[in-house]
């Protein structure tokens, strides 16, 4: 059933629309919780009921063995400690990242909206055009600079490229927060003789906690969540749980366990999701800020 | 700290000097040394002899290039359009008042905040023939249910746009919905008063006027097709066959497990134009619309 039709009917069948609606949205939301209810419930069998029946039967039986296999012995390669190692080095990759991505971006996103200049427009410009880089262009060159100082595959390396590949995004909609500002706060802190990073420090910074929390969300999930930049610079030793979780699953040796998979899929998720639910409001407002650029 | 801090002048154009050099270097200086690598034959390590356009001619004349690109466009028209379309309805529904649409909205768009990887191993194992939908049709008795799209090379790219439709659907609605929520209770008043049936009011007049909206919603899809790696990886390795190989997985390809350093940067700078050609017409109103 179209929209159309739905509306159409409204004028004469209003009763039989509105059912119409909720129909289609029902469906709607059985189609996007899905997948989720698939990974939930398969990871609470044991293999002999994934054995048995198909995936989207019902456990019979359900327990957490799947859960603790995949946390603490399930292989990647030849390495069998689970998935725990990922949950570890994904934290201490994505705290780092987050929190000084965020505040160069507030920083620069301040110092952009502050200088009264017809370069600061075409510089924001070059800022934003580097949003839609794709990374392909910039890997290689890199992994150079990056090896040519000894940062190559390391766990500095693999912070330090989150920073810098996130610097447009955190600046961007910084920069758009900070342009909506009173400028009589800057000017009054001037006045009074206070340099530029003073005035952003203890007069900015403080005023900004909404748009801090919305971009710090957008960071964690998209960091949390990278894959290639992981694969690529942060070598096997802090391998983040993306990374992780496809070695499990792509693992060829012995058996598929697809329980265990999904469980391990689950524990790589719970983080972003649980964030989401706990934020849904700034969620939602950090993507609609960053939606409407310029 | 606070001292040094202190005898600085207000020069926000020193903090935008030091950081627009990082950005230089990085973001352009690395395209301008990925697209010297691109005129030379470098293989393994970097080889500074320029050639000239040799790797775009091998890059063009390269089967599985020529796929990759074809599929990106098949991909990318079918996820735009479906999200697009998906997105917006479900955000003119959850606008007609109705009932419990704050959770409707959090299941609409929780998918955006699960990684493409976990997105694209989640449909896996739910269109797998064998174990996934398929299997559960034959069970409860439709012995004839076939789904096998994920396992035929003909039909495998569709399941990678039902995939990510799922995963920005959400992101389509909850910008839209902004949009719809943006517009003047009088204009709704004009629309009933003047009787236009709610379609054509949505058609003729409150959709074209959303349409910075829209435009800014198909430049953030555009650069999800062009960047499109991590859910390939995940969910089809770019099989059957060739049948789901992108651009992006062919440049990282041939950068790191080909090393083809050449070619990947021809690769990795057609995939640059396409993005540059693809967004300059909203960049150009975008910088109009400023100055």
């Amino acid at each position: 059933m179209t929209a159309a039709t739905v509306r159409r009917g409204t004028a004469f069948a209003p009763r039989a629309a509105r059912i119409g609606l909720y129909v289609f949205l029902v469906v709607s939301a059985v189609f996007f919780i899905l997948p989720l209810l698939l990974v939930i419930m398969n990871s609470l069998k044991p293999m002999e009921e994934i054995r048995q029946g198909n995936l989207l039967a019902l456990p019979v039986n359900p327990n957490l063995e799947a859960w603790a296999t995949a946390w603490a012995s399930a292989c990647t390669g030849l390495d069998c400690a689970g998935i725990r190692p990922g949950l570890w080095n994904s934290i201490k990759i994505t705290i780092p990242s987050v929190v000084i991505s965020t505040l160069a971006g507030a920083l620069n996103g301040y110092a952009l909206a502050q200088w009264k200049s017809r370069h600061a427009n075409m510089i924001m410009l070059l800022i934003t055009v580097g949003l839609f880089i794709p990374y392909q262009a910039m890997l290689y060159p890199t992994v150079k600079i990056l090896s040519t100082v000894g940062m190559f595959r390391t766990y500095a390396g693999i912070v330090f490229v989150h920073i810098i590949y996130g610097l447009p995004y955190t600046t961007l909609l910084f920069r758009n927060f900070y342009v909506g500002i009173p400028d009589e706060i800057s000017r009054a802190a001037r006045m009074e003789g206070a340099s530029f990073l003073r005035t952003f420090w203890s007069i900015i910074l403080p005023i900004s906690t909404n748009i801090l929390v919305v971009v710090a969300i957008l960071q964690f999930t998209g960091i949390w969540n990278d894959y290639l930049l992981g694969l690529i610079f942060a070598g096997n030793d802090n391998l983040p749980m993306t990374v992780q979780l496809t070695n499990i699953v792509g693992n060829s040796r012995g058996v598929a366990n697809p329980n265990v998979n999904m469980a391990a899929a689950l524990i790589t998720a719970i983080p972003t999701l649980v964030v989401y639910f706990l934020s849904g409001r700034y969620f939602v407002r950090g993507i609609a800020a960053g939606a409407v650029k310029g | 700290m606070s001292t040094w801090l202190n005898r600085q002048a207000f020069r926000p154009d020193v903090t935008v000097a030091v950081f627009f050099a990082v950005v230089a270097l990085f973001f352009y200086g690395s395209i301008l040394w990925t697209f010297y690598m691109s005129l030379t034959r470098s293989t393994l390590i970097p080889n500074y002899q320029i050639v000239g356009l040799d790797q775009y001619v091998k890059l063009f004349t390269n089967q599985r290039w020529l796929v990759s690109c074809l599929n990106m466009v098949v991909f990318g028209v079918l996820y735009i359009l479906g999200t697009l379309a998906f997105g917006i309805l479900l955000a003119v529904l959850a606008d007609r008042n109705i009932k419990a649409e704050s959770l409707f909205r959090t299941i609409f768009l929780y998918p955006l905040a699960v990684s493409l990887i976990i997105t694209g191993l989640s449909w896996r194992w739910l269109l797998d023939p064998t174990t996934g939908l398929q299997a559960l049709m034959r069970d409860i008795g439709w012995e004839s249910f076939t789904f096998d799209w994920l396992t035929r090379s003909d039909r495998a790219i569709y399941t990678l746009v039902i995939a990510s439709i799922w995963h920005s659907a959400g992101l389509v609605m909850v910008i839209v919905l902004a949009g719809l929520r943006g517009i003047d209770n009088d204009l709704w008043k004009a629309i009933r008063m003047e009787g236009i049936p709610l379609w054509r009011a949505y058609c003729q007049v409150i959709f074209p006027g959303m349409r910075p909206v829209i435009a800014s919603c198909v430049v953030l899809l555009m650069s999800e097709v062009i960047r499109g790696y991590d859910l390939i990886i995940a969910m089809t390795k770019g099989g059957p066959g060739i049948s789901t190989e992108m651009p992006a997985k062919f440049a990282v390809d041939f950068y790191f497990a080909r090393v083809n350093l050449g070619l990947a940067s021809a690769a990795s700078i057609m995939m640059l134009v396409l993005s540059l050609i693809m967004l300059a017409p909203y960049f150009y109103s975008e910088f109009r619309r400023r100055t």
